[in-house]
């Protein structure tokens, strides 16, 4: 059942290039329901195997080269294909008002959708990579052509270093074929190739999905690609693509090399260090908003790098468990700066300080108000729970890295309460507040007859609700995911006690 | 062996030679009055069995709309007639060989050259168009030689009259002085290219003693490597690594892609590589199969590994940095054809059924693409008069059908799925990495992987100019709607076989093997 989530998504994609253009955006909410019904339906109605990677279906496909059309699911992919359902109905709730080119913005939205679903359900080598690599055209049209701020270059810079990791992880899946002859990971997951090729094999695969996967220093194509792409385009990002990154080192380069894993555990735990307290040491300094979320991204994946690292039952666990987590906050985050950046064309944080949104935007703010301390880490939100099982996992593993990452902590929380501070919560006593409906005194690049104050459409509302739903929903009760997380987690081969 | 058994087996190419002479008989009898119309048809074929052919001979007819269609049911009848052909059969000590493969082959140049012929049928700027397409219709029949020979001398003669009408070809378009000049560079190097392969195969011939590849192979077998057989090899390389604008040998391409006919260039870049890619195999690894030097990088002593190694490593360079200064489609597209070329023959040098296998499967869907994006390029040139980076802007707007049909060609080159471009892309890396032991070509796969990462960046230029510029220009030429339809088949083509690679990888890998 669930394997029809990427059927449907392209479908609907298709659907879109054909239908007229006053339809797009029903076509695609309905689409995007219809794969977050399915695997909300998944997610709840699967019986309880969920440690086994268990196929779904799986007819051949080139036989002559041993490639299948395979698709399986285990609770780790149960987990990412919610929240890709999760995100995507969302970023299309926030992108209801996009006029320009509608049916195309649809279809390449739908097309990462469908692809990121694809990558989560893969149970073949070749499949799980055709779909990898499909998601990265997409966010090149989308940022291109819908984007803002220096929109070419951060097309650009992303699409080239998405393709750069790609084809990390092409050289990876290369020397997985040649060694055991076969692309089946279920098969390949029993395989055991030899220590020698595991230690040169594991980093090329690893670091070319920690790549999307924003590890430091590899990470800089995520703020300018998240500041340069439209609403949409970055909660799919924070959201969806750089989980892919994870995911796919999750279950590839971990889970099929796990000599190679052992050797390099300790510098993948130095990069996610470092990454975790260095971009959240930038985000502090950054005076757009996007860029501050766009960094502070960076930081939350690093946990779940950190997690992984850790490599024992509750790091991993808990990486899973972030990977939703961020995914929820990120595009709630990303989704908030689009909405207040729609009116008021300005993303400075000193221009927003003075406008004092909370009054002429109540929802935006309130909803601000609970993303930013989820992702702080206030616990009843996904992020505590999240990163408090990575931590204890990571506690066994490096006890050091705990210490330096609570420091990344403080920063995390010091440059989320500036940017809510300055973004909703604006100094208004040298300035009178906004009103609804006035124009704005900032100088913009646009300056058309939608520049007006307004508080958030009905659209954004049920976006933002869904997100904050989701936070809450886990962040009060974790068990719901860690359930079907852990026992797919207790089967990987890597896992260390 | 009786000649009717001859002409049974070498119908196609029979076929196509009548309907090149009809094509040429008709432009002579209407298009050039008072030049001769005394000509007849003279061919080997009796050309009653085509009555299709002469009812456009008709003098009402407008001529210039005859030729095309003419030449186009010439080849599909010579595409039918490669069906019955037995699966094997080897004429003169293998001067005309039969196989799967060679069949699977001929038809696939046909195919390409079916296509090119429309596109030729747009090209209303040039004269005698009865000329232009008889000369499509010689080059194709070179191709089928090229393509169903197994034999050095014929092979030659393949070489010779495919190089020979594409000169011609190129040099068309008089108007145009970036035609002639593009013409006069290709006869210069394509001529010098000739010698040195003709040079080659007689120190081949001399050493062996054969002009048949299967003997040739059991000479070199028992045979020391001796200095003349490296300069044999080497000089018949040069040959080959012109013809497919292997660098160094690539500096005819760029202007000859830009400044020939569109068609032409489509078809240098097409059928007359693709058929240049399987006689370079088969010379390569049937010929000079058992000659030592093999896969692996570390136990290479000689051969022709080495070369062919070194000519992929510098066309992927060369070709991909090239390409990224460039403002002219056309010029991009040669460049990144020498790029292509050093990935194809990535497969070669990992030899075997398999990498032969993945050079010939990539080298077909290349060929396809190719057309494809020339058929683009064709009628945005029509429409704007130019071909460079700024004549694509706002494509999308003008024509969605046009801007979605390039998409897929491009994104194709780049290696993106699900497009034809990725699987034959991952084969053929595939392949290079299992070949040798110790993985001996890593670096070469490595290297054409960067290649790749580059090449995206210029052809998103080319996908930036056509779906994010701006432009107010408008169609000013009214829609041809067969030459639409022909470009969206190649483009639905290249989506199925990416999809489905199967269909043409089975048939690929069963004539190989």
């Amino acid at each position: 059942m669930i394997a029809s989530t990427i059927y449907i998504t392209f479908a609907g994609a298709v659907l879109l290039l054909v239908l007229p253009r006053v339809l797009a955006r029903w076509i695609a909410l309905a689409t995007a329901l219809g794969g977050f019904a399915i695997s909300l339906a998944a997610f709840f109605a699967r019986p309880a195997d969920f440690g086994h990677f268990s196929t779904i279906i799986s007819v051949p496909w080139v036989p002559a080269l041993g490639m299948n059309y395979h698709l399986a699911v285990d609770g780790i992919s149960l987990t990412m294909t919610l929240v890709t359902g999760l995100t995507a109905v969302s970023a299309i709730l926030f992108s209801w008002k996009v006029e320009e080119r509608p049916n195309e913005f649809f279809f390449w939205l739908l097309v990462v959708v469908a692809g990121s679903y694809g990558v989560f359900l893969s149970a073949d080598l070749f499949l799980f990579f055709v779909f990898y690599e499909l998601v990265i055209v997409p966010k090149y049209f989308l940022i291109v052509i819908w984007g803002s701020t220096n929109k070419e270059y951060g097309a650009m810079k992303l699409t080239l270093y998405s393709f750069f990791g790609g084809a990390l992880v092409f050289i990876g899946i290369l020397a997985v074929y040649a060694s055991a002859g076969s692309l089946d990971l279920q098969q390949l997951s029993h395989f055991s190739f030899t220590p020698q090729m595991q230690t040169w094999a594991f980093p090329i695969l690893f670091l070319g999905f920690a790549v999307l996967a924003g590890i430091w220093p590899l990470h800089t194509w995520a703020p300018t690609g998240h500041v340069a792409a439209p609403t949409a385009g970055s909660m799919l990002l924070a959201g969806i693509v750089m989980k892919l990154g994870a995911y796919g080192a999750l279950r590839v380069a971990l889970n099929l090399f796990p000599l190679g894993f052992e050797v390099w555990s300790k510098w993948i735990a130095v990069l996610a260090v470092v990454g975790i307290v260095y971009a959240a040491a930038v985000a502090l300094r950054q005076s757009d908003l996007k860029f501050v979320i766009g960094y502070s991204s960076v930081s939350h994946m690093g946990f779940i790098l950190l997690g992984l690292a850790a490599g024992n039952l509750l790091g991993v666990s808990g990486a899973v468990l972030q990977m939703f987590s961020h995914g929820v906050i990120g595009a709630l985050l990303f989704a908030l700066a689009g909405a207040v950046y729609y009116r008021t064309h300005t993303r400075n944080l000193n221009d927003l300080s003075g406008m004092a949104l909370n009054r002429t935007m109540p929802f935006l703010a309130f909803a601000f108000v609970i993303a930013a301390a989820a992702s702080m880490g206030i616990p009843g939100f996904s992020g505590f729970a999240a990163e408090i099982t990575i931590l204890l996992g990571v506690w066994k593993a490096f006890p050091t890295a705990v210490w330096i990452t609570g420091l990344g902590m403080v920063l995390v929380a010091a440059f989320t309460l500036r940017a809510m501070k300055k973004s909703f919560f604006g100094d208004d006593r040298y300035a009178p507040p906004m009103q609804e409906g006035h124009r704005l005194p900032v100088a913009t690049e646009w300056n058309d007859s939608r520049a007006v104050v307004a508080p958030a459409t009905l659209a954004e509302k049920l976006g933002a609700s869904l997100l904050i739903f989701a936070t809450l929903a886990v962040g009060l009760y974790p068990q719901l995911l860690l359930d079907r997380i852990m026992p797919a987690v207790e089967t990987m081969r890597f896992l260390r006690p | 062996m009786s000649y009717l058994e001859l002409l049974k087996l070498a119908a196609p190419e029979a076929i196509v030679l009548v309907a090149a002479l009809v094509v040429l008989t008709i432009g002579l009898v209407t298009g050039r009055r008072g030049v001769g119309a005394s000509v007849s048809v003279a061919g080997p074929g009796n050309a009653g069995d085509r009555p299709t052919a002469f009812a456009g001979e008709t003098p009402a007819a407008p001529s210039g709309r005859v030729y095309p269609f003419v030449a186009a049911i010439g080849l599909a009848f010579a595409a039918a007639a490669v069906l019955p052909l037995p699966s094997h059969a080897t004429l003169f000590h293998g001067m005309l060989v039969i196989s799967p493969l060679n069949s699977l082959f001929k038809i696939i140049c046909l195919t390409l050259a079916f296509f090119t012929v429309i596109l030729a049928r747009g090209e209303h700027a040039l004269p005698n168009k009865g000329e232009y397409l008889a000369m499509i219709l010689l080059a194709t029949i070179g191709l089928l030689l090229l393509v169903g020979s197994e034999e050095l001398l014929m092979i030659f003669i393949g070489l010779e009259l495919t190089g020979l009408s594409l000169y011609v070809m190129t040099a068309f378009d008089k108007e145009h002085r970036s035609s002639s000049e593009a013409g006069l560079k290709y006869f210069l190097f394509g001529s010098l290219a000739s010698a040195f392969t003709l040079f080659g195969l007689s120190f081949i011939y001399g050493l062996t003693g054969t002009t048949t590849l299967a003997s040739i192979a059991q000479r070199l077998a028992a045979a020391p490597i001796e200095p003349l057989l490296g300069a044999g090899i080497v000089m018949t390389l040069i040959g080959f690594a012109f013809k497919i604008a292997a660098a160094p040998f690539h500096l005819w391409a760029p202007d000859v892609y830009q400044g020939a006919p569109v068609s032409t260039a489509a078809f240098i870049a097409s059928g007359s590589k693709v058929a240049s890619f399987v006689v370079l195999g088969k010379i390569v690894l049937i010929g000079f199969g058992p000659v030592p030097g093999s896969a692996n990088w570390h136990g290479m002593a000689s051969g022709w590994t080495l070369i062919l190694a070194a000519l992929a490593a510098l066309s992927i360079l060369i070709g991909n940095l090239v390409a990224l200064a460039q403002k002219n489609v056309r010029r991009l597209l040669a460049y990144s054809a020498v790029a292509h070329a050093g990935y194809t023959l990535v497969g070669l040098v990992a030899a075997g059924p398999l990498g032969f296998s993945a050079t010939l499967f990539y080298t077909t869907i290349y060929g396809i693409t190719l057309v494809g994006a020339f058929g683009v390029v064709a009628l945005v040139r029509r429409e704007c008069g130019g071909d460079d980076l700024s004549d694509f802007a706002g494509l999308r707007t003008r024509s969605p059908l046009l801007a979605g049909c390039m998409a897929i060609f491009m994104l194709s080159l780049a290696g993106l799925p699900p497009l034809a471009g990725f699987f034959g892309k991952f084969y053929l890396f595939s392949a290079a990495f299992r070949a040798g032991h110790n993985h001996g070509l890593f670096w070469l796969v490595v290297l054409a992987l960067f290649g790749s990462l580059i090449s995206l960046y210029y052809y998103l230029i080319v996908l930036k100019a056509i779906f994010i510029d701006e432009s107010n220009r408008a169609f000013a030429f009214p829609p041809d709607y067969l030459q639409r339809v022909a470009i969206t088949v190649l483009a639905g083509t290249v989506l199925f076989l990416g999809l489905m690679p199967e269909t043409l990888l089975a048939r690929i890998l069963a004539s190989v093997t």
